[in-house]
């Protein structure tokens, strides 16, 4: 346990001069108070409060920014002590290569959470500054912040994983921004597709749902809007969302990251310094 | 007493290179060993096996009573990369100490390392800002945590001034009479004659010559220079003497074999008062290293 904390105080200390810190939590407040402003449409009418109005907005930019950030800050992870040549002395050491990923991930994920809560703290004051019943909310942005973690968390794992496969950190950022498009981007397009494609036949009745639940961070979509109340207003996938049980989302969403980390232990016990 | 390094019949092949080929090497505390070689005999191969860095193809490797780079191994091993390498966003002070934290060591203790080696006034600053030399040093004191029982060093003193590398060794000397074991290699040959117990030579991964200096002396068989100076006037009589003589300006100069060198003295001797001074040098560890790592064909 001291060698992760020492290796995740290290690391937190590194991604503070890296200016990671910094970066990240800039972008996710400047994201947030951007939609803040908005959709600061008048919102009465909808029977619903402005913070939850925002967390639905928030959500979908958390799943395209929280992965984005996960995997920035993961791909060096492995791949950059490979090219620093500091992995072989360090492998020398007593500890096991779980405890240095473990030690990395617990510093990102820090980072992550920071910036996150920076971000949902922001437009959380942005809508009690035009809504008072935003209380109504908060139940909804705590769901979105903790579940936005454990998103980042896989993606982390994912970037660690791809570090120790490519082992240059120019392979490492190509496979992780490939990774982001696939997941967040082309995996609906395509599922769309595949729905559109197959109309009301075995795939969009069977195989659509899992395919939501195994990615990830359609997992976290599903998971936030079958949660929030303000699920009409918001999504594509909405109409999914309402026909998978909520609990498999979030089953998703907490098993997701525990996978991923194992992939990562597996990969990086593969490297050879 | 118990070795701490046990190697025997290790073999190591990349690709179709054979980087060590049926080296054995035992280790006991205190010793301190030389590893020479020319660039890729394989030096820095055979440390990383015993670190448990790289798998070995064949051979046995006890380290510590383990397997090599088992748990127990690594936490009495210390180990100096050839390119000792750190991150450049963090002070020397920090780095020693997250090295301690990792051997469950006190941070605390990183100034007190740092001053070992000479690093103290640097201590807080990045070590993407330090020379050559600072880096090695940081090496270093990363390499004299805890009380390791062998201590794995390629190349030390590369980078490090000459007046550091005295320190170096006294520091060694320091930590062998503590009992630690010490296998390091080394380009600078006069370094390592003084100040280690065992030289070991590898040539195309295979070992060539491993024993004290006095040993690879008498097994390189080399021979001796003498250097003459005699009394005015009785030089002809010395060189009709000793046949195979040279006069270089005022002195005889000859070279002998080993078995012969003392015959020869005792006839110098003879002369008694006529000779004036003479001097014996013996083959230079260079002489003797080139001697038992000439490849095929050099
Ligand atoms: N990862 C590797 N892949 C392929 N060949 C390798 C690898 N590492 C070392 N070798 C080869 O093994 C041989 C021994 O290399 P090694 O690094 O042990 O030499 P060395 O004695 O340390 O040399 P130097 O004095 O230059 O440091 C060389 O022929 C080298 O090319
Ligand atoms: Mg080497």
């Amino acid at each position: 346990m001291t060698r992760i904390l020492a290796t995740a105080r290290s690391e937190f200390r590194i991604s503070l001069r890296n200016r990671w810190v910094a970066i990240a939590v800039v972008l996710m407040g400047l994201f947030a108070l951007v939609l803040s402003a908005a959709g600061s449409a008048p919102t009465g009418e909808l029977g619903v409060d402005r913070l939850s109005v925002t967390v639905a907005s928030l959500t979908s930019l958390t799943v395209y920014l929280v992965p984005l950030l996960a995997l920035l800050m993961s791909f060096d992870a492995v791949a950059g002590e490979v090219e620093r040549g500091t992995l072989p002395l360090l492998l020398t050491y007593p500890v096991a290569r779980v405890e240095i990923l473990l030690g990395k991930f617990l510093a990102h994920l820090t980072v992550l959470a920071i910036a996150v809560a920076v971000g949902f703290a922001l437009a959380a004051a942005a809508a009690f500054r035009s809504d008072a019943g935003s209380v109504e909310g908060l139940p909804a942005l705590w769901r979105l912040g903790w579940s936005s973690i454990l998103l980042g968390a896989t993606f982390l794992g994912a970037g660690y994983a791809l570090s120790s496969l490519a082992r240059r950190p120019s392979g490492a950022a190509g496979l992780a921004m490939g990774l982001w498009l696939g997941a967040v981007v082309l995996y609906d397009l395509g599922l769309l597709a595949a729905v559109v494609a197959n109309g009301d036949g075995w795939f969009t009745t069977t195989a659509f749902p899992f395919a939501l639940l195994a990615n990830p961070a359609d997992a976290f979509r599903l998971y936030n809007l079958a949660a929030s109340q303000a699920t009409s207003a918001a999504a594509g996938i909405a109409g999914a969302a309402n026909a998978i049980p909520i609990w498999q989302s979030a089953a998703s969403v907490l098993v997701w990251p525990v996978l991923a980390l194992a992939l990562a232990t597996a990969a990086f016990r593969k490297v050879t310094p | 007493m118990t070795l701490t390094l046990k190697i025997s019949a290790l073999t190591k092949t990349f690709a179709g290179v054979k980087a060590l080929d049926a080296v054995s090497l035992d280790i006991a505390p205190g010793q301190r060993v030389a590893l020479l070689g020319h660039n890729g005999a394989g030096k820095s191969t055979m440390m990383k096996i015993i670190l448990g860095l790289i798998p070995y193809d064949s051979g046995t490797v006890e380290v510590c009573g383990g397997r090599p780079g088992a748990p127990a191994a690594r936490a009495q091993v210390a180990y100096l990369p050839e390119n000792a390498a750190f991150h450049p966003a963090l002070t020397g002070q920090e780095q020693i100490a997250h090295y301690l934290s990792l051997r469950g060591e006190s941070p605390k203790l990183a100034m007190d390392l740092l001053e070992r080696v000479g690093l103290h006034a640097a201590a807080r600053r990045r070590i993407g800002t330090y020379s050559k030399g600072m880096r090695q040093r940081v090496g270093l004191a990363q390499a004299l945590i805890g009380k390791p029982r062998l201590l794995v060093l390629d190349e030390p003193t590369s980078g490090l001034d000459p007046v550091s590398r005295r320190d170096f060794y006294a520091l060694l000397d320091g930590l062998a009479a503590e009992g630690a074991s010490i296998l390091l290699s080394s380009h600078a040959l006069t370094e390592v004659e003084a100040r280690t117990d065992r030289i070991l030579i590898l040539s195309g991964g295979r070992m060539v010559a491993m024993g004290t200096l006095a040993d690879l002396r008498r097994t390189a068989a080399l021979p001796v220079a003498m250097q003459v100076t005699a009394r005015n006037g009785y030089i002809s009589e010395l060189a009709a003497a000793l046949p195979g003589a040279i006069r270089v300006e005022g002195d005889l100069r000859l070279t002998c074999a080993q078995d012969e060198k003392l015959p020869i003295l005792a006839r110098i001797a003879g002369f008694g008062d006529k000779v004036a001074d003479i001097e014996v040098v013996p083959p230079s560890l260079e002489d003797i290293y080139s001697h038992f790592s000439r490849r095929d064909g050099q």
